[in-house]
């Protein structure tokens, strides 16, 4: 509940930016209220005028049809006005928070972008921002005027008679109750359906998933067998969940219909007896009408606001976040780095529970190749993760050019790395904006000459646009290798002083691999750089090698000394040839 | 959605007495104005209470009698509605099973999941709606104008022009609005793109230090987008007062209209409180009938959807059903016919006009193994599936025991044939289900046996409950290396002639790698063994390596010869292993 109103409360102050367009909108409210509610009233005053032939009141029907007209441009004018206010508050407000949110995730530890499903935090900022502005919307314009309506209505009716104005109260909330008995009964009949429907999406999910699996196996009798078992359970409950449901519509109309004529005969008594003219009973029969109208509406909205409520709360958890450690005001900006890396008594770990890295030291000079190697999914990233900053260690430090890199500004350390990893991450947009991602003001010259350095101006030539060919969401139309020579271009553009590369396992054919062998030999050049390695000739080569397994550096030097050792890595090493 | 509409004769009658019963309730619900025009003028004019009564109970009757027609309409649409969708399920899931290889890389598995349960969801909600509430409305707004023209032709006239007007209204903004719907969407869609992308690239963008531009990209998409959401509410925001002004302007006009009609003594006041009740019944239905057509609409594209996949068919079509007898089974005794032969083979994919393999021309003998290796994109998947026509060549013919593989059932094609795809995906169930996938009848004996094969057995007695293992969706509570194991065992369990191993090792240490195929050879027998590898170490041991370099068989033959012949494998071995490893003998 607490968080309830502080979500509410947050939702405010957001709102709060905006609250002279609120007030306006509010005021607008009210006078369409007032003058839809006016217009009926009109209505019966100029029948009451139309009693009989030879006693029709022509003076006073023209002035009474002439303001009903006035009124009703009226309340066209302030209801699109108020229309209008209601999206532009709604739509602002939904921007703002937009906005911040995805700020806020640019400020994120990576720790939070690993840790969360992408589409987890993608379906926060679009889907549940997205629920939240219509429930948001509706609130504007179905509550406040629903209301404002009902307010209305009653005191008009009162105004008028009310002794009629107290059946119409009480029969109307019949309907209400009608309503909410039907919801209670059919909430279970739309469990049941949309639990009954999972399972049947879980199962396509995985049949469709993995048909080609299935086909290789025949498996598709079964399949369609088990397939039928459950769509014929879903067809049990959808009936009755869409039977029952759907009660309520004609159950309410009745309920109305029962309010229209308790009203029909008790005024006509009352006309007979002469307390309300036949106009005054045709104004009553019309607010019968949509006197119950906002009730049901408003049920809807209720619904529909909690549901914004739940949708906010949602976002509102991912803005607020721990977001990165602030950086000391005395951080220093590194210029051009000599690349002397030193990793001095690290302890990380992802989770507490599990100790990861323990005690690690490295020592590594300008200029030194530094492989890391070990079985898949060991946990390479994570050395990486610690070099550029995306992770703080636990204890101990990691510095580059003796300078503790918590003490240097984020921007600087990263402007000092070049990075070239295997998931080969490109942007939609040309093939230029690309290569030039790291320098965005690169001359075209140098974004070619960056190209040609990593082997990727024959292909990108080759393209239908060359350089302003528009690579679609995460580079779809380039092939693997062609990405990952594209993210090597990236990289020449800067050419920092130090380079973390991670070298490709398959999907490569081999005459790319070896123009990326040579783009990566060409890069290395005098800089200092960690290679996550598969190849052995790039792991021989290496001056020092970092031995990886489960998490944990096993064992570290170069290749004859660990091979000496027969520890993990000899062992790593002699398995490939083991088959006799 | 022609198509789709046979899914609907099943319920003829449910589909007629649906929209029947609540045109009933309609018309009832007409009645009701008259009614009141008669208290108004018979009952309180002349002061007569029991008329006043009994019109009132008529209102009642009239009330119950439109609601037990109601329900009766809602059971019969909703019974069609859902009677239909499950059909149409039904089918379409068999449908999409009857697909092959070709068809499904074409449509893609996101579509065809969405088609399978959003869409037909949509299709489903459409047809009850259309079935409630199609005629209803129409009806409606026709039957009020008709009642006008009973009360009186004049006054009617003021109906037969605001309908068109409202008409024009409603479905004017309906037509104009729809497209800016579809622009807001596309553009939500890009402010999606732009966060997906930086979820994906967060490290590459913090890497290069771009984080404020993609906040300054991403405000831009953002402003665009309520920039759109803004005028298309403008424009819709205008329905409500528009129809409003003709609606009470035609109130107007009909009251003045009428009380010229009084006067002169053709109607009484009653009726013109009947007329301005027909005119706002009007109103309400013209708006249910926009609403109505957009949900039409959408479910017609989706219906559109749905029939797009019924209209593929699956290319791989059976010549001959039952069992068949193979050349091999009826050679003479001496004659040697190999297990898998491919004869001068061209393949294409469907769509592509470069051939993905050409001139393959290689055959396996039995108990042989065949390592293929070769850059990505060379096609060494592809050569794979064609042997348990996944795919049907383009030229040429792969044979199988001396039969060409389009001459054989389906069925007993594939049981001769154990597949271990490339990605390792298990199924939600028992180990023992997944099993079984192989041969559905396999004891517990035999599922041991293949594990033991697999290298699997040490993590499966590891467990507790051993093949009563529950087994998540695609195998996710299993490291890559377990799941790779038991999808090498699930092939097995069948005792295929053929093994097909699709880069299915990849996962593995190479320790484990090189036992597993020790006993895979050692267990095997006469088993023909397909490896498919990146690795030249895996490969370097078999009978025959087919080297593939793009989609042509740049070698064939043993580690030894091609290391000396062929330069594609030789730069595969060299760029894995050192001269004197590569030289070294296995």
């Amino acid at each position: 509940m607490d968080k309830y109103m502080s979500t509410i409360r947050r939702i405010f102050a957001y709102i709060g930016r905006y609250r002279w367009g609120v007030v306006l909108s509010l005021f607008l409210a009210a006078v369409t209220v007032a003058t839809t509610l006016y217009a009926p009233i009109l209505v019966g005053n100029a029948v009451d005028l139309i009693i009989a032939p030879g006693n029709v009141d022509f003076e006073g029907l023209t002035e009474i049809l002439l303001r009903m007209a006035a009124v009703i441009c009226v309340t066209a004018v302030s209801q699109w006005l108020m229309n209008h206010i209601n999206n532009l508050i709604t739509y602002r407000v939904v921007k703002d928070i937009r906005t911040k949110a995805f700020r806020h995730l640019e400020n994120l530890p990576l720790k939070y972008v690993d840790s969360h499903p992408s589409g987890d935090i993608i379906s926060r900022i679009i889907a549940d921002i997205d629920q939240f502005s219509e429930g948001l919307l509706m609130g504007f314009t179905q509550l406040f005027t629903g209301v404002i309506t009902i307010l209305g209505t009653l005191g008009f009716m009162f105004a008028i008679n009310a002794v009629i104005a107290l059946v119409v109260v009480c029969v109307t909330p019949v309907s209400l109750l009608v309503a909410s008995y039907i919801a209670r009964k059919t909430f279970t009949m739309f469990q049941k359906q949309s639990e009954t429907r999972g399972e049947l999406t879980s199962l396509i999910d995985e049949m469709l998933g993995s048909q080609k699996v299935v086909q290789a196996f025949g498996h598709q009798d079964e399949a369609q067998e088990t397939f039928e078992e459950i769509n014929e359970r879903l067809r049990g409950y959808s009936l009755k969940a869409i039977f029952f449901s759907s009660i309520t519509n004609p159950a309410t109309r009745f309920v109305n219909g029962l309010v229209y004529a308790s009203v029909g005969i008790v005024g006509a008594f009352a006309a007979v007896r002469g307390f309300l003219s036949v106009g005054q009973l045709s104004v009553f029969l019309s607010y019968a009408n949509q006197y119950t109208k906002p009730f049901n509406e408003i049920s809807g909205v209720v619904t529909e606001l909690q549901n914004a409520l739940a949708s906010a709360s949602r976002v509102f958890d991912l803005i607020d976040e721990k977001p990165l450690v602030p950086e000391p005001e005395n951080a220093v900006a590194l210029s051009q780095a000599e690349g002397r890396v030193e990793m001095d008594q690290v302890y990380f770990s992802y989770d507490p529970k599990t100790p990861l890295i323990e005690n690690f030291n490295l020592n590594v000079k300008p200029g030194q190749r530094i492989a890391i190697v070990g079985p898949t999914g060991c946990g390479k990233s994570t050395v990486i993760n610690l070099l550029m900053r995306f992770y703080d260690v636990d204890s101990g430090a990691v510095s580059v050019d003796g300078r503790d890199i918590r003490r240097i500004t984020r921007k600087s350390l990263r402007d000092n790395y070049g990075m070239v990893l295997q998931e080969t991450w490109l942007k939609s947009g040309t093939i230029r904006e690309n290569i030039a991602y790291g320098r965005p003001d690169a001359t075209e010259e140098e974004i070619i000459q960056a190209a040609k350095d990593a082997h990727a101006h024959s292909f990108i030539r080759r393209m239908p646009e060359g350089y302003d060919t528009v690579i679609s969401e995460d580079g779809g139309n380039l092939s693997q290798g062609q990405k990952q020579l594209l993210c090597i271009a990236r990289v020449m553009l800067c050419l920092p002083p130090m380079l973390i590369l991670d070298e490709a396992t398959s999907s490569i054919d081999t005459r790319t691999e070896i123009r990326i062998q040579k783009a990566f030999a060409k890069m290395m050049e005098g800089r200092t750089s960690f290679i996550v390695a598969h190849r052995l000739s790039t792991i021989r080569e290496a001056d020092v090698i970092l031995v990886m397994r489960d998490g944990h550096i096993v064992e570290q030097g170069d290749h004859e000394t660990l091979l000496a050792k027969g520890g993990f890595y000899a062992q790593l090493y002699n398995s490939q040839f083991a088959v006799s | 959605m022609r198509k789709l509409l046979k899914y609907l004769s099943a319920y003829k009658l449910e589909s007629v007495l649906g929209p029947l019963f609540k045109m009933l309730e309609a018309s009832f619900e007409l009645f009701v104005p008259l009614v009141m025009a008669q208290i108004i003028d018979t009952g309180i004019k002349n002061g007569d209470t029991s008329h006043i009564l009994r019109m009132g109970a008529v209102l009642v009757l009239l009330g119950v009698v439109g609601l037990t027609c109601s329900l009766t309409a809602q059971y019969f649409s909703a019974k069609a509605a859902v009677g239909f969708s499950t059909a149409l399920r039904n089918d379409l899931f068999r449908h999409i099973n009857s697909l092959s290889y070709s068809e499904i890389d074409t449509v893609g598995t996101a579509t065809l999941i969405t088609r399978m349960t959003s869409d037909i969801n949509q299709v489903q909600s459409g047809v009850n709606l259309v079935l409630r509430l199609f005629l209803r409305s129409p009806f409606i707004v026709f039957g009020a104008m008709v009642m006008a023209f009973t009360v009186n032709v004049r006054a009617a006239m003021v109906f037969v022009v605001a309908i068109p007007l409202l008409s024009i209204v409603v479905f004017g903004i309906l037509i104009i609005s729809m497209p800016l719907y579809k622009k807001v969407q596309r553009q939500l869609d890009r402010v999606l793109l732009t966060t997906r992308e930086n979820l994906l690239g967060a490290r590459v963008v913090r890497a290069f230090n771009r984080q404020q531009d993609e906040i300054k990209k991403f405000d831009e998409e953002n402003s665009l987008l309520v920039r759109f959401q803004v005028f298309v509410g403008k424009v819709s925001a205008l329905m409500n007062p528009v129809t409003y002004v003709i609606v009470n302007g035609a109130t107007i006009v009909l009251v003045w209209t009428g009380a010229w009609q009084v006067e002169s003594g053709v109607i009484t006041q009653g009726e013109v409180v009947a007329l301005v009740n027909y005119m706002s019944q009007i109103l309400v239905e013209l708006v249910k009938l926009a609403n109505l057509i957009i949900t039409i609409s959408k479910s017609l594209a989706c219906a559109n959807r749905i029939s797009a996949v019924f209209e593929v068919q699956g290319s791989i079509a059976e010549k001959n059903h039952g069992t068949i007898v193979t050349e091999a089974e009826r050679a003479s005794e001496g004659q040697r016919i190999p297990r898998v032969r491919f004869k001068q083979l061209v393949f294409a994919y469907a769509g592509s006009k470069e051939p993905s393999l050409s001139g393959i021309d290689f055959a396996a003998g039995k108990g042989q193994t065949i390592g293929i290796i070769g850059g990505t994109g060379s096609g060494k998947s592809t050569l794979v599936n064609l042997i348990p026509r996944f795919y049907d060549a383009t030229e040429g013919a792969v044979l199988i025991d001396g039969t060409d593989v389009r001459e054989y059932p389906l069925r007993q094609l594939r049981d001769k044939i154990g597949v271990v795809p490339q990605r390792a995906l298990l199924f939600k169930g028992t180990l023992r289900d997944n099993m079984r996938w192989g041969k559905k009848d396999a004891s517990d004996e035999e599922i041991y046996e293949a594990l033991d094969i697999a290298q699997a057995r040490d993590f499966v007695d590891s467990r507790e409950q051993g093949l009563d293992m529950m087994i998540e969706q695609g195998g996710r509570n299993l490291s890559g290396g377990q799941r790779q194991r038991l999808t090498i065992a699930r092939a097995l369990v069948r005792r295929p002639e053929i093994l097909i191993l699709d880069d299915s090792a990849s996962a593995l240490d190479f320790a484990t790698d090189a036992a597993l195929r020790k006993a895979i050879r050692a267990a095997t027998g006469d088993m023909t063994v397909f490896l498919v590898s990146q690795r030249a170490s895996t490969i370097r041991n078999a009978d025959q390596i087919l080297v593939l370099d793009d989609g042509k068989l740049a070698g064939l033959g043993t580690h030894d010869t091609l290391l000396d012949t062929c330069e594609v494998y030789r730069e595969i071995c060299l760029s894995q292993l050192s001269e004197k490893e590569a030289r070294r003998n296995g």
